[in-house]
């Protein structure tokens, strides 16, 4: 036990952060980390690990733009947000970036204030059941009980495409995707509905996953993406680009196991300006001109990104499928960086 | 600080005078009070004009598109209810879920109070372990527990503990046989409420006689009887007017008759089992607060133990217990507000919840609900000082 | 012939049926038909409660053992608690800084010893030591960033240590909060009395989830752009003001029981308002409120839980947590039996507490 009400105004004036109104770049520099928005536990995506370490694809997010900016991957701090939360923590100025599964939509985009930089997963809803039901296809689910994470796109989704096949269903609500994974082990609902990768996600978490199966409909689009505030296009497009070199650099093949070698003996003048050898697009942004070298160097290209936590071999064995390069039968197409 | 007594007598400045200073010290109170509240709207204007969000209430009228799992008294569709109607399912689920609980509570905390002064030292002891581990448990863990570690544990659907033919249990919750009412129903509402009436008029003629005559008319009995009878009566003269819907094994889970959700029941168990062990440590200082010189008196007049309890000392008992007992009631009612941790759509859950969240209205969703909660805080309290002042002591 | 016995006889013991272990039986269990029937009822629904708690808790279940694989038995998995006790207790809390936090509870335990028990009759010190000492100390220790300790973020503070911290935090602020507010709500100033009741009436007329939301969600609002506070702060102005509401009503209990005459003869004395509060009223009033404070503090310990719904990770949150985490799926009942336990020894040593004080305190305040 202890206190006197002074301690209070000198903890929270150690708490208080204040942030310049206009440059976040300049903020993020002065206190020198990127304050990341992630969700509370999704596998694959933002989890922390056994060290309380925080792993995932959204994470990889984060420590590119960590990479980009400070040449250093680790300088980021992670508020694990609730789906509830997201919007008023970025509104509100509490995290810098929110990179957290989040869908890409016209509401969301113009009506709440933010910017979507790009999409970083291309997903869409689908439905988890247990096998032993025998259901086939999302059609025969009518009267099932059905759990669903609260303030998401998901549950309007779900409401609309029940209504347009004329089947009924009861919903139960839960505020985090761990509460609803454990009533959906607990069969206190029949179906689970999120985005087919969080189902995915879940699935690898299960202790017998191959009791469960993800139906094959896919109900929705859902272009999951990172998002700043409106209002400062400057911290906008070094979102925007940190995503793009990602990608480009997968395009263009160049990863972390390459890019020194590439760097000093490339004669591609696209790496070439991606890397900072040619050009100053980094300085354009603000930022040092080494800026995706840096990100690939540090973080890798999107591919290894995907691999490392989502793709075959892990836990999740999601496959590319739309997330593949335009040239390899995927949507993924990066604006070039010239 | 000095006091400087000659000051305030002579008052050779109005800054000692206490009249005066009183109303500078509250214009200052004001002062700084109306400053908080301009500089909060002021920032909360700003920022909400910053970030784009449109204030007001038009969200209300705009379809929620969204579903929702317990909806009682109401239609709703998820593409043409609006949000308001959210709203007003949010309440009626936040009532339903609070007012049984209220009842159930009553009931244990009184069974509870009054086993806990039983002279039997092993029923003594239970009721005391009871109060004991509840009152010192968080009601979250608990409503966790009744969730996540006990409903789960009843049998799937197709295994359902059956109870009769038509009664089922299982980890859906529970389901029996549910009434229909077809064309003529009506009567059978009239009826039953004219025997409520014919009761309580029955109630105050028997008090009049056996002031009268000192005859006693078994009020109860009578009354139970009007209140079977005459909807019977009235249902057999229209032939039956409803038809009886049982609850059946459908694909997933039972379909047909009326259910109680696992959420629901989890919520009411939780809330009343934790309420109930408050209630029942009020009953027992209630009645411990009674002089023991009440009972020897009524016992020396000839009364039974049975009668004593419920004409001399309960009567007495309930004056002490009413007050906190209201308190209580409220607590239970905001205390529903926990559904949103079990998924039990209830106001908190549902409108400052999903609605919240798929309009971003957060000021006036948070409002809206703090408002609902503040009347009913406003209605069960004057409910309760009525009845207090009903029961209070009546002075000669 | 003399049938009469002249001298007196000895005085037999009462007859075995009203004495000892079975007299007590009689008297207590069996005195009626309905009566022995409820003590067999009871007899029976304690032996099956205790066999199957029992049975569960200690005889079937497992203790020892590193993962699930070792919780052979049909019994309670104590091993899940086992494997994340540091966590439930520590929360993210870096293990080779968690010494610090015992530090802190050290100093604490040390500060309530003295405070709490009659060892030191002067309490000055001790109050200093308790309130001024410790909690800059435990300020320092737990969040560093001077002294050459490493900066601890409060996002990595949890599970028990976080309970303790937002319980204690939110009281302390709350206790002079609420006695403001007392003293407001009883001032003879019409605006600051109804400012005062305003306040305590809306706090109190509201469920502590939709505060701590307000708390979470619009307080960032409310404050200038840029302007921000960390998520454990926002949570404690939630649940501090929220407690200083109930702790306003149980002081002005306790002002309520002085007798008007006090004030009066500290006025005659003539003292001023703040000096017959300050010396006279509030030491009085505060001390046979003590009780109801401590309720007070039970309850608001209790409620600290609510700030998983914010989505703090307390000690509810992080064994909730665990329950789910793939390796330990299906562990739920030992979980919330563990935290159940936890909340249990506190809340019930601290009620305890309070009825001792309560008997101590009867003296001289009952006339």
């Amino acid at each position: 036990m202890k206190k006197a009400s002074f301690i209070a105004v000198a903890t929270a004036a150690t708490f208080i952060a204040t942030a310049a109104t206009a440059a976040t770049l300049d903020d993020v520099k002065a206190k020198g980390f990127i304050q990341c928005g992630v969700t509370t536990g999704l596998a694959g995506f933002a989890a922390p690990n056994n060290e309380g370490k925080w792993e995932g694809f959204d994470v990889d997010f984060c420590r590119a733009m960590s990479a980009a900016i400070f040449g250093d991957p680790d300088k980021v701090k992670y508020t694990p947000t609730t789906a509830k939360e997201r919007f008023t923590a970025l509104q509100s100025a509490e995290i810098d970036v929110l990179a957290r599964n989040t869908t890409w939509t016209f509401s969301r985009d113009v009506n709440l204030g933010f910017e979507f930089v790009g999409v970083n997963y291309y997903d869409g809803q689908g439905f988890m059941v247990k096998k032993a039901l025998g259901v086939k296809s999302a059609l025969e689910l009518s009267g099932a009980r059905v759990c669903v994470q609260s303030g998401t796109t998901t549950e309007l989704n779900l409401a609309d495409y029940f209504t347009a096949n004329g089947m009924k269903y009861d919903s139960v609500v839960f505020d985090t995707a761990d509460e609803v994974r454990e009533a959906y082990l607990k069969d206190t609902c029949d179906v689970y509905t999120t985005d087919q990768s969080g189902l995915y996600a879940q699935r690898s978490v299960i202790a017998d996953p191959e009791a469960h199966i993800v139906l094959p409909e896919v109900i929705s689009k859902e272009p999951l993406g990172p998002l700043v505030r409106h209002g400062d296009n400057q911290w906008g497009d070094i979102a925007r680009w940190t995503l793009n070199a990602m990608i480009e650099a997968e395009e263009l093949n160049v990863s972390s196991a390459n890019v020194d070698d590439l760097k000093a003996n490339t004669k591609n003048p696209g790496i070439q300006r991606m890397l900072g050898t040619s050009g100053d697009l980094g300085q354009q942004l603000g930022l040092s001109n080494d800026w995706a070298y840096n990100i690939i160097k540090n973080v890798g290209n999107y591919g290894e990104s995907f691999a490392r936590n989502l793709g075959e071999g892990t836990a999740l064995n999601i496959a590319r499928g739309l997330n593949a390069q335009w040239n390899k039968g995927g949507i993924l197409y990066a604006p070039p960086l010239r | 600080m000095t006091t400087d007594v000659q000051g305030s007598v002579t008052g050779d400045s109005i800054f000692r005078d206490p009249r005066y200073r009183a109303i500078f010290y509250q214009i200052l109170v004001i002062a700084l009070f109306v400053s908080f509240v301009w500089y909060v709207g002021h920032n909360t204007a700003i920022n909400l004009e910053k970030r784009g969000i449109a204030s007001g209430f038009n969200f209300l009228s705009q379809p929620a598109g969204f579903g929702i799992g317990i909806v009682l008294l109401m239609d709703y569709s998820s593409q043409t209810s609006t949000h308001l109607d959210v709203l007003i399912i949010g309440i009626i689920n936040t009532l339903a879920v609070s007012i049984s609980g209220i009842f159930l509570a009553t009931i244990i905390g009184f069974i509870f109070g009054v086993l806990r002064l039983s002279k039997n030292w092993v029923v003594n002891k239970i009721a005391a372990v009871y109060i004991e581990v509840i009152r010192n448990i968080p009601l979250l863990v608990q409503l966790m527990f009744w969730y996540f570690a006990v409903l789960s544990v009843l049998p799937l659907t197709k295994d359902s503990i059956q109870i009769g033919e038509n009664f089922l249990i299982n980890n859906r919750g529970v389901s029996f046989p549910a009434i229909i009412p077809s064309n003529g129903f009506w009567l059978i509402t009239v009826a039953f409420l004219v025997a409520i009436v014919a009761s309580i008029f029955i109630r105050k003629w028997a008090h009049k006689r056996q002031d009268l005559t000192g005859q006693v008319f078994p009020v109860l009995w009578a009354s139970i009887g009007l209140i079977i009878a005459l909807p019977v009566i009235a249902s057999l003269i229209m032939g039956n007017p409803f038809t009886v819907n049982y609850p059946e094994f459908g694909r997933f889970s039972i379909t047909g008759g009326w259910s109680l959700e696992p959420e629901f029941l989890a919520l009411l168990l939780g809330l009343s089992i934790y309420t109930g062990a408050f209630i029942a440590e009020i009953v027992r200082s209630g009645i411990n607060a009674v002089s023991h010189g009440q009972t020897e008196a009524a016992h020396s007049l000839g009364l039974r133990p049975g009668i004593t309890t419920r004409l001399v000392i309960l009567p007495q008992a309930l004056r002490v217990i009413v007050p906190p007992l209201t308190s209580q009631y409220l607590n239970l009612t905001k205390n529903s507000s926990l559904a949103t941790a079990i998924g039990y759509a209830d106001i908190t859950a549902l409108f400052a919840g999903t609605s919240l969240n798929q309009t971003g209205q957060a000021i006036e969703c948070i409002m809206i609900t703090m408002i609902f909660y503040l009347s009913i805080s406003l209605l069960i309290s004057m409910f309760m000082n009525w009845y207090n002042k009903r029961i209070a002591l009546v002075e000669r | 012939m003399a049938i009469v016995k002249t001298e007196r006889h000895e005085d037999l013991p009462p007859p075995v049926s009203q004495t000892g272990v079975i007299g007590w039986m009689r008297e207590n269990l069996f005195s009626s038909p309905l009566n022995a029937l409820l003590t067999v009822v009871s007899l029976y629904v304690i032996w099956w409660a205790v066999s199957g708690i029992v049975s569960y808790a200690f005889i079937n279940a497992n203790f020892v053992g590193e993962t699930r694989e070792d919780c052979t038995g049909t019994g309670a998995c104590w091993v899940f608690i086992k494997a994340r006790f540091g966590q439930i207790m520590y929360g993210f809390y870096p293990v080779e800084e968690r010494w610090r936090v015992d530090v802190g509870y050290v100093l604490a335990a040390i500060g309530l010893f003295f405070v709490l028990s009659d060892v030191v009759k002067d309490k000055k010190w001790s109050a200093i030591y308790m309130f001024v000492f410790v909690p800059v100390a435990c300020y320092f220790l737990f969040y560093g960033g001077s002294f050459g300790l490493e900066v601890v973020e409060t996002s990595q503070w949890g599970g028990l240590f976080l309970t303790l911290v937002l319980a204690s935090v939110s009281i302390f602020v709350s206790l002079p909060l609420g006695i403001v507010l007392a003293l407001g709500r009883r001032s003879s100033m019409p605006i600051v009395r109804m400012l005062c009741v305003g306040f305590i009436e809306f706090v109190r007329g509201v469920p502590l989830i939709t505060v701590l939301f307000m708390a979470s969600v619009m307080l960032p609002l409310f404050l200038p752009e840029g302007v921000n506070f960390d998520k454990l702060i926002r949570a404690l102005v939630g649940m501090s003001l929220f407690s200083a509401a109930y702790m306003a009503e149980v002081v002005r209990g306790g002002l309520q029981a002085i007798p008007k005459g006090q004030m009066e003869a500290a006025k005659s004395l003539g003292l001023g308002y703040w000096q017959a509060m300050g010396l006279i009223i509030l030491p009085q009033a505060l001390k046979i409120s003590i009780p109801s404070i401590v309720n007070t503090f039970i309850g608001l310990f209790k409620d600290t839980t609510l700030v998983l719904i914010i989505g703090l990770l307390d000690l509810l949150s992080i064994v909730k947590a665990g329950t789910t985490d793939k390796e330990w799926v299906g562990m739920a009942t030992e979980g919330y039996v563990f935290v159940a336990a936890v909340f249990w020894v506190f809340c019930f040593g601290m009620s305890r507490y309070s009825i001792w004080l309560e008997n101590k305190l009867h003296t001289g305040h009952k006339r």
